[in-house]
């Protein structure tokens, strides 16, 4: 096996101008509101953005006015090394440039390297109803796989996510697509496995602190509500502690820390820290006091483990 | 048992200019993002709101749209401006038609004076963030200062906040609206230094459950001299934790309790009264957070008895 601890994984992150790739970027990693958004100037250069936790990310920002036809666009250079390219195309415009474009990005990209992750988001869904949503969502798959077909790319590895930045879409997409990324995925996925079984838990996650991108889950089903009122508690505690401290929550602070959120039913949420900026938060549905304490000492055995896979 | 006792809150100011928004935010749970769907409000819509068990606020939002403000100043002056204990003026800083708004506002006054003489007056300078943030100090000085001459042929002491529904700055204003009118706040303040010295914890801060507004806190002396803690946190609480309360909904359940073990911060929020949370800070690098739950409990009677006393100012 090699080890890819060192190695920064490139994903570019492309689209035509205003499809929302800057908000996107902003919103994720920037924590600006999503309504801010609407002041973003068009970006000319590529800017970046990287993420140091479980492995090393750099997220880069290809401008949309880059024109991937031009023969002076060097594919080769761009695409040499990516693992994954995101390609943002704004549901609510008339998308059918951006289905031209992206096919000739995904055939570029493909002749370079056949290994590339091309991760389409059907962007800016809220403004759709409910109806017209699977219909955009369907349109725009059918056609993308008939022009990959056509190009003789059927087999290059496209999936497809419906985002906006005014839900947890966005992030729950990012998380799926840098999941892929993450080369002990596997080994996680199965300590949070042994985690949740032994300590009697629904639901676990290993988050990126200050994205709250979710990094790895236990093997059950992800629960939209559930990952948004742990991604919530994540923002309590960090902003409820940024009142009266100043040790910034950033992701390089892996000191001790354990807070707990209880609901009425009797179910609570629990949220430690773990190692390279990351946090475990998990979800029991049944409460009893042993149980916290019984959560607190599985998470330093998941801690141990997971330094034991860094090691 | 006591009946309640009633307080009249007149909200008025120029349509659009956010009334409805921020008592939806306030009262009913709305975010920022839901006032959105707020179309105009038609006459006056009135509401009540039960404060710390036996005051009701009887909020009167008054749309502003000119031919009902001018109803308001004319054939129903004293059915508006009888027996008003606040009146809460909100003034959009981005108006156009600032001159006519002082105009509005000093006739709203005259008729106050006239039928309410001893009502409380609040100004809020509304939609802040639409100002730069590095101008909103003069901004609210200069408008303030406009306020101040406009009223002065008034006998009322007006009282200025600067307000957005977009961040924490309307907690503020409203809990020091509602508490004006609770004649019972010092008691609890008294009972939370008590609490606070006993406990020995850093800061106890009181909040009213469904408005998460605060009604008081204590802080001891030697967190006041470490400016460490953000002078803005009480509404900033109050904000975080209504909208965590807000998320937490969508697992059909409600918050119950939240305790915090970090390297900054060791806090436990608990309910303590059927009407109040209270937040505890404890020391830095405290471990155990038992005891001062345990301490809750135990004054959850003494706080009740403060918070049923009467609230009929002699
Ligand atoms: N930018 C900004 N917009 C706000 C703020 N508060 C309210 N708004 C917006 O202003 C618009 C009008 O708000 P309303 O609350 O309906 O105004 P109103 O004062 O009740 O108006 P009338 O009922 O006609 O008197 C809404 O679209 C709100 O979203 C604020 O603090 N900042
Ligand atoms: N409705 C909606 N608008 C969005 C969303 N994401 C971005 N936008 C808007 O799209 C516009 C263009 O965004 P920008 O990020 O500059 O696009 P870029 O050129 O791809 O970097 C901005 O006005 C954003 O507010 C979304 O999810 N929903
Ligand atoms: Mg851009
Ligand atoms: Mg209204």
């Amino acid at each position: 096996m090699i080890s890819q601890g060192t190695r920064e994984q490139k994903i570019l992150l492309m689209g035509l101008r205003r499809g929302g790739k800057s908000s996107i970027r902003q919103v994720i990693f920037h924590g600006m509101q999503p309504i801010e958004t609407l002041y973003l100037e068009s970006t000319t250069k590529p800017t970046s953005e990287k993420l140091s936790s479980l492995a090393n990310f750099v997220i880069e920002e290809i401008p949309g006015q880059v024109d991937v036809t031009n023969p002076e666009f060097e594919s080769s250079k761009v695409f040499k090394g990516a693992s994954t390219v995101i390609y943002v195309i704004d549901s609510q415009d008339e998308y059918l440039l951006s289905l031209q474009n992206v096919v000739q990005v995904i055939s570029q990209g493909y002749k370079i390297d056949r290994n590339i992750h091309f991760e389409i988001l059907i962007h800016k869904v809220d403004g759709l109803s409910e109806d017209f949503r699977l219909d955009t969502k369907r349109d725009i798959i059918q056609r993308i796989n008939d022009d990959l077909v056509d190009i003789g790319a059927y087999d290059a590895d496209v999936t497809f996510h419906m985002t906006s930045i005014f839900d947890q879409s966005i992030v729950e997409a990012l998380s799926r697509i840098i999941q892929k990324l993450v080369p002990e995925l596997s080994s996680l996925t199965q300590l949070l496995d042994m985690f949740c079984m032994r300590t009697g838990v629904e639901k676990a996650f290993v988050f990126e602190a200050s994205s709250k991108i979710y990094l790895a889950t236990d093997s059950s089903p992800v629960d939209a509500e559930i990952y948004q009122v742990c991604s919530d508690f994540i923002d309590v505690s960090a902003d409820l502690g940024g009142l009266y401290g100043t040790s910034a929550n950033t992701g390089n602070s892996d000191g001790r820390e354990f807070s707990t959120s209880r609901f009425n039913n009797g179910s609570v949420i629990c949220l430690t820290r773990l190692i390279k900026g990351c946090l475990l938060v998990c979800l029991c549905t049944s409460e009893t006091d042993n149980k916290i304490t019984l959560v607190e000492f599985n998470a330093d055995v998941f801690r141990e483990g997971m330094e034991k896979i860094y090691a | 048992m006591v009946a309640p006792s009633r307080k009249k809150l007149l909200l008025i100011g120029r349509s659009g200019s956010g009334k409805s928004s921020m008592r939806s935010i306030i009262f009913s749970n709305y975010t920022a993002f839901d006032t959105h769907r707020l179309g105009a409000t038609i006459d006056v819509e009135h509401s009540q709101l039960r404060f710390l068990g036996n005051v009701t606020l009887n909020l009167w939002d008054c749309g502003g749209q000119n031919s009902f403000i001018e109803n308001y100043l004319t054939t129903q002056r004293d059915h508006i401006f009888n027996l008003v204990e606040v009146l809460i003026y909100v003034f959009d800083i981005g108006s156009q038609e600032v001159p006519k708004d002082m105009e509005t506002f000093k006739r709203c006054l005259d008729n106050l004076q006239e039928f309410s003489p001893n009502a409380k007056v609040f100004v809020l300078l509304h939609k802040m963030d639409l100002v730069r943030v590095d101008r909103r100090e003069q901004v609210f000085n200069a408008t303030m200062m406009t306020l101040h001459a406009h009223a002065n042929e008034f006998k009322f002491q007006l009282t200025g906040f600067a307000t957005s529904i977009w961040d924490e700055s309307l907690y503020k204003a409203w809990s020091a609206i509602v508490c004006s009118l609770m004649s019972n706040i010092s008691a609890l303040q008294s009972e939370l230094e008590t609490f606070a010295k006993v406990s020995s914890v850093q800061e106890v801060v009181l909040f009213e459950k469904t408005t998460f507004l605060l009604v008081a806190h204590a802080t001891s002396d030697d967190m006041d001299s470490s400016s460490q803690a953000d002078p803005k946190r009480f509404e900033k609480i109050s904000n975080i934790i209504k909208s965590y309360r807000q998320s937490v909904s969508k697992l059909r359940t409600q918050l119950h309790s939240i305790s915090l073990l970090s390297n900054n911060c060791v806090a436990v929020l608990e309910p303590l009264t059927s009407n109040t949370i209270i937040m505890t800070v404890l020391p830095k690098h405290s471990a155990d957070t038992n005891m001062v739950i345990s301490n809750i409990k135990a004054s959850k009677t003494r706080f009740e008895e403060l918070e049923s006393k009467s609230n009929d100012l002699p």
